[in-house]
């Protein structure tokens, strides 16, 4: 089912990041994934996330499906040029993938081949207005496809936290004229700077999940204020974690979590979890969440 | 030499938009020698400028518009005649456009695309790089090319990895979207961000074989 429809129904969707295996045991991933089935609406599956090697997002998509799970197949820019990204749509239609998410990708330098050579011959704009064309029967050269043309509900990112934040609005909006549907966010620990970001896209009309990255341990926390773009962990949560000890880390980190989602709950259509692993915990969130 | 082409007028006239009062700045280098630039470039830019209903505010030419220094010093003397233009449109290639865009603080428009980077220019170019892509794009990014100073030379506005100005590849390196956000927030064009560019030709950045077989782009020919 298309995520669209989940919006249409007015419910507040909850998605769920999975990164497939530096491997081929794709199956334990998806086992490890039953006790979410009954939380979650759909979950993403990543495209060599960080730009490290791992097992394709195509393959991994198919095997949810096939274990009656929605899955979102991400796919990025980095590793494919207009005619590769163009197949790769039609075969995930082929597949039965309705979901896909739009991006630009890491660069290859940040990955584990950093040698390789960084593609980018479309943009995560190009790229969604190039699916768009494919679901109105065009490839980008113009070209008739033959047959029905794909049909997916078409997913794009925004970080809610980017300074300056007019420029990433904007895009945004060229997303959006471009064919993008819904909105997954980087992740969100600021509750009013969220609220004050919806608040300047609320004109869009577009469903905008926010993003929720469990915090592992403070030094994650402080890696990301340094790391990660548009991410800013507040002093107060990375104390509270800190406080909570090693033994207490895991409660703790589910507490914040669930309490940062009941806090944005009144401002998005959604949210968008990455565990980042620790997908067993996430149960535990949603219903202290209340969800 | 630098081979530069010009761009179709049309799509000149498009990028120069409501502006009415263009000042033109040829080069008299590799330009000079493919025709985009020149006397002869100049004097047809500038009455296709007036046919089109623009006032040129004044022309000037310089040897070689890849040398920071020289333009600064020389544009100096024409400050009034720049001052009173919406726009700088200039007769080069995108070395050429990049420091124009660095010294003067105006808009600057490239009349023309280029194609080959190939042999020598003028001078060196310091942090102004041309890809050579064919299909210059600087009148929109405020002079700063999104080709060369972005990592993943996006066409469309700044990655999720741009991080305090910083792009995701090196820290110490800044990211091109972010200059292009200040530089056109300094001049007034935010705007230009709004605008769709769709995937590159990349095919532009062959020369055709009619030019190939020129002298222009190989000198043993």
């Amino acid at each position: 089912m298309k995520l669209t429809e989940r919006f249409k129904e007015g419910k507040f969707v909850i998605t769920c990041e999975v990164g497939p295996p530096k491997g081929i045991e794709v199956e334990k991933l998806i086992d490890e994934l039953e006790p979410l089935r009954s939380k979650i609406d759909a979950f993403n599956v990543t495209d060599l996330q960080s730009s490290v090697l791992r097992a394709g997002s195509m393959a991994t998509c198919r095997l949810l499906k096939d274990k009656d799970y929605e899955p979102i197949m991400q796919l990025t820019c980095r590793d494919r040029n207009r005619l590769g990204l163009q197949s790769d749509v039609l075969s995930a239609a082929v597949l039965g993938i309705e979901n896909l998410l739009c991006l630009t990708g890491d660069h290859p330098q940040l990955g584990d081949h950093p040698d390789a050579m960084p593609v980018f011959d479309l943009d995560s704009v190009q790229l969604l207005s190039a699916v768009k064309g494919l679901m109105n029967g065009k490839d980008m050269a113009g070209n008739d496809l033959e047959g029905a043309p794909p049909q997916f509900a078409i997913g794009a990112t925004v970080n809610p936290g980017a300074d300056p934040l007019e420029p990433q609005i904007i895009k945004m909006e060229k997303k959006i004229a471009a064919g993008a549907e819904f909105f997954q966010t980087q992740a969100v620990y600021e509750v009013d700077k969220f609220a004050n970001f919806c608040e300047k896209v609320k004109h869009l009309k577009v469903p905008v999940m926010a993003g929720i990255v469990l915090l592992k341990s403070p030094g994650m926390a402080k890696f990301m204020n340094a790391n990660v773009a548009g991410v800013h962990v507040p002093d107060a949560i990375i104390d509270e974690l800190a406080g909570a000890g090693k033994e207490g880390r895991v409660e703790k980190s589910i507490e914040i979590s669930a309490r940062l989602i009941k806090e944005l709950k009144g401002s998005c259509r959604g949210i968008h979890i990455m565990a980042l692993g620790w997908e067993r915990h996430v149960p535990a969130i949603l219903e202290m969440a209340g969800l | 030499m630098l081979f530069t082409k010009d761009k179709p007028l049309e799509e000149i006239l498009e990028s120069l938009g409501a502006e009415s009062n263009i000042f033109l700045l040829a080069c008299n280098g590799c330009a000079e020698v493919c025709e985009t630039g020149g006397e002869k470039g100049l004097s047809t830019m500038k009455a296709a400028m007036e046919k089109a209903g623009k006032k040129v505010t004044g022309t000037d030419s310089v040897d070689f518009l890849c040398n920071k220094v020289l333009v600064a010093t020389r544009l100096n003397r024409e400050m009034d005649k720049i001052e009173q233009a919406d726009s700088i449109l200039v007769l080069t290639c995108g070395i050429g456009v990049q420091v124009v865009s660095k010294v003067v603080n105006k808009v600057v428009h490239p009349s023309a695309n280029t194609i080959s980077v190939g042999g020598l220019q003028g001078l060196w170019a310091s942090d102004e790089r041309c890809e050579a892509c064919g299909d210059c794009a600087l009148d929109y990014t405020g002079g700063i090319c999104p080709i060369t100073f972005c990592a993943k030379s996006l066409l469309n506005g700044a990655c999720g990895g741009t991080h305090d100005g910083k792009c995701e590849v090196d820290s110490e390196k800044d990211c091109g979207w972010q200059l292009i956000y200040e530089r056109l927030e300094k001049i007034g064009r935010l705007e230009n961000l709004k605008k769709f560019h769709k995937a590159r030709d990349h095919s532009k950045m062959f020369p055709s074989k009619d030019l190939r077989e020129t002298s222009f782009y190989d000198i043993e020919k």
